[in-house]
């Protein structure tokens, strides 16, 4: 029952968080949906189109008659930009379109101390807050007049800090003189109150925590703006990372990949042709193939390392083994799905079983195995940079795992951002292949 | 000893079920060369099995066909098949679907070339050699099959139901073309098709069988294939002798369907 517990415990924190959400979603929404109330208001002014399509008055429900909005397409992509641009205070954005960020600049505050017996006094508090990665000293202020002195304190923006503001005064907290208003309102230890740079709260002991405002946006090591990772992706492509240039270690991991998946293929084709074409084989590969498909190629990393360690034999015999099964049932149902009339047809004409192989099982087969082979460079891309997180000298994957330890969080979104592009565009070739070699996919 | 016998076929098979299965009983044959023939029957009356039989496909459980004094062990180049859709490999051209056959054999270009321009010349496709048979109406998948087949050679041609998915009018055609083929080459033809009406035109004889076990009923010698070599089929349907034996055949076969749904009913 333990275990019950604390997984209802895990479900209410993750529908915690979804709540949390929640408002960002609708946000979300609320603005594709603005979108497209004003390209409905923008089309009334375009030459309206007038395809079979745009005839159609029954629509909704029709899934012919929906289409990939290319405008839509167009607003989201751009949108994801300017969104992350306006959180993260990009240059590439005019900075009316900024959130707002982070207080930088001079702020003060005066405090109030009051000593047992009555007396009480009022000094100035300069705040200097800088940016990120400046060091900027607290600046030298004049003392002034009363027993309690000005101070002064230089923080880094998005941080905040206790001010010892007694440590200068005649009359400190030693002798239980305390704080009593902060800019002239009153406060008691655990309050808090609001000035020209964001908020003073007051400890519990009574000292002054300086809070100067963060603003709503990220800060850097959270979220980068876009112009950094583009400045971290050209610094990177011409000096390289950890001792290997860009272009290494995105090539090891293509490396990797392709060699994986040929092996895979020159072995699971075979394989899955001659459980397509005999009981024997077919009964005797079925079980281990059908046992090891379920088995993400993921949970194999373990067990790869252990015998064939962590250099390139571990990597393409995982990648292999990410390959094998995907493409073996692939040739095996492209044999299978080769239609009777046919193989029929070819042996009424004369064909023998050699020539039955060459010019009707392999040609029908061969759109089921690219569909396969589609499948398996996406898994085996998705694995590799898996097992470069694990472990690994060179890679895509071992480049945003040390990066994401020295927490360079914009060489971390490089890095995800490269990973993507370069499956979508393996994605994008294999299909372009497909469409070249075999044009009868779907025709028969 | 030359064409077709089709000698004391009985084919009966097990099911997963442990009961056994009569397809075929005792059908018997003798098939001159050159001669038309098309079968008839409610589905499960075991045309098709019959078919499969002669092309080689199925091995009968008794009787044996013999052609042209050999007797069938397997399927071979010299009975052709023509099938109803589908059966054109989509991944050659209209072309190398024709020419198939003869690349089986091992034939020099220049003489396949010609047997496929002429072929495809006879069908009709001389301006689709090049094509795609996926780009082909369903008619011309037909007439390729058709020509796929004739360039092969065969001693017999097998047809299984090749125009059960044509729409009426592109069906009237073909049935013209088959009855011309049939004359200009001299060919056996064995036609499958479930319409009363392709049978009677497209069958100097006509079988008729009925189901459970599949056996021959009824065979009829018919002038009506003749007729149609010169003939617009549209005027051998008007003949009155044509509408008479549909009409004789037409009830036999409703006969049989309303003993095969009584039979359901009862059990």
């Amino acid at each position: 029952m333990d275990i019950i517990s604390q997984l209802s415990a895990e479900l209410v924190a993750v529908l915690q968080t979804l709540f949390y959400a929640l408002p960002y979603v609708l946000g979300y929404i609320l603005l594709i949906l603005a979108f497209s109330f004003v390209w409905q208001a923008v089309k009334r002014f375009v030459t309206p189109k007038h395809d079979y399509g745009s005839l159609k008055t029954v629509t909704f429900g029709d899934e012919s008659a929906v289409t990939s909005n290319t405008v839509a397409s167009v607003v989201s992509i751009v949108l994801i930009f300017v969104l992350w641009g306006a959180f993260t205070g990009s240059k590439i954005l005019p900075s009316f379109m900024h959130a707002p960020g982070a207080f930088t600049g001079e702020g003060s505050f005066t405090y109030t101390v009051t000593t047992p017996d009555g007396q009480s006094d009022d000094a100035t508090v300069t705040v200097v807050v800088y940016e990120t990665g400046a060091t900027v000293d607290a600046p030298e202020v004049d003392p002034g007049d009363g027993f309690a002195k000005n101070d002064s304190i230089a923080l880094a923006a998005y941080r905040s800090g206790l001010l010892r503001v007694d440590e200068n005064d005649e009359i400190g907290r030693d002798q239980d003189a305390t704080i009593t208003a902060i800019n002239g309102v009153a406060i008691a230890p655990g309050g808090s109150v609001s000035t020209d740079f964001g908020r003073v709260e007051l400890s519990g002991k009574g000292t002054p925590n300086v809070y100067p405002a963060k603003g709503v946006q990220m800060e850097p090591i959270w979220l980068p703006a876009p112009e950094a990772v583009w400045a971290r992706l050209t610094e990177i492509a011409t000096e390289g990372y950890r001792n290997s240039t860009l272009a290494e270690h995105l090539g090891f991991s293509l490396f990797r990949v392709i060699v994986g998946f040929i092996l895979g293929a020159i072995v699971g084709i075979p394989l899955g042709y001659a459980m397509g074409l005999s009981n024997w084989f077919r009964g005797w590969f079925d079980p281990i193939v059908e046992f090891m498909r379920p088995v993400p190629p993921l949970a194999l990393i373990p067990l790869v390392i252990i015998w064939a360690g962590i250099g390139e034999v571990g990597k393409i015999i995982l990648l292999f083994l990410a390959a094998l099964w995907i493409m073996a049932i692939a040739a095996r149902s492209g044999v299978s799905g080769v239609r009777i009339s046919k193989v029929h047809a070819a042996y009424s004409l004369g064909a023998s079983k050699w020539q039955i192989m060459r010019y009707v099982i392999i040609p029908n087969s061969l759109p089921e195995i690219f569909t396969g082979a589609r499948v398996a460079m996406g898994v085996c891309w998705g694995t590799v940079v898996a097992a470069e997180l694990v472990a690994a000298e060179k890679g895509a994957g071992m480049m945003i795992m040390v990066a994401s330890k020295f927490q360079s969080t914009d060489i971390v979104l490089m890095g995800i951002i490269l990973i993507g592009v370069i499956g979508f565009t393996i994605d994008m070739l294999m299909r372009w292949a497909e469409r070249w070699l075999v044009p009868w996919k779907g025709k028969g | 000893m030359s064409g077709l016998q089709i000698d004391n076929i009985s084919m009966r098979f097990d099911l997963p079920n442990g009961s056994s299965v009569q397809a075929l009983k005792d059908v018997s044959l003798d098939l001159k060369a050159g001669e038309l023939l098309s079968v008839l029957g409610p589905s499960g009356c075991g045309k098709t099995t019959l078919l499969n039989i002669v092309a080689g496909f199925l091995a009968p459980t008794e009787g044996k066909i013999v052609l042209n004094g050999n007797t069938v062990q397997g399927p071979g180049a010299e009975r052709g098949m023509v099938f109803q859709q589908g059966a054109l490999f989509e991944w050659m051209s209209v072309r190398e679907n024709v020419g198939f056959g003869p690349k089986m054999k091992g034939m020099a270009q220049g003489q396949k070339r010609e047997i496929v321009d002429h072929l495809l010349d006879v069908v009709g496709l001389s301006d689709f050699k090049e094509k795609a048979v996926y780009e082909l109406s369903g008619g011309m998948q037909q007439r390729v099959a058709l020509a796929r087949c004739l360039a092969n050679e065969p001693d017999v041609i097998l047809m299984d139901e090749p125009l059960g998915a044509l729409d009426a009018l592109t069906r009237e055609k073909m049935q013209g073309l088959v009855l011309k083929l049939w004359k200009e080459t001299g060919k056996t033809i064995i036609l499958i098709t479930h319409s009363v009406e392709e049978a009677l035109l497209l069958g100097e004889r006509l079988l008729v069988m009925a189901p459970r076990p599949g056996r021959i009923h009824k065979e009829y010698r018919l002038p009506f294939a003749e007729m149609g070599v010169d003939q617009d089929l549209r005027f051998v349907k008007k003949e009155p002798q044509f509408a008479e034996v549909r009409e004789e055949i037409l009830g036999m076969i409703w006969d049989m369907e309303e003993e095969i749904m009584g039979r359901k009913e009862g059990a």
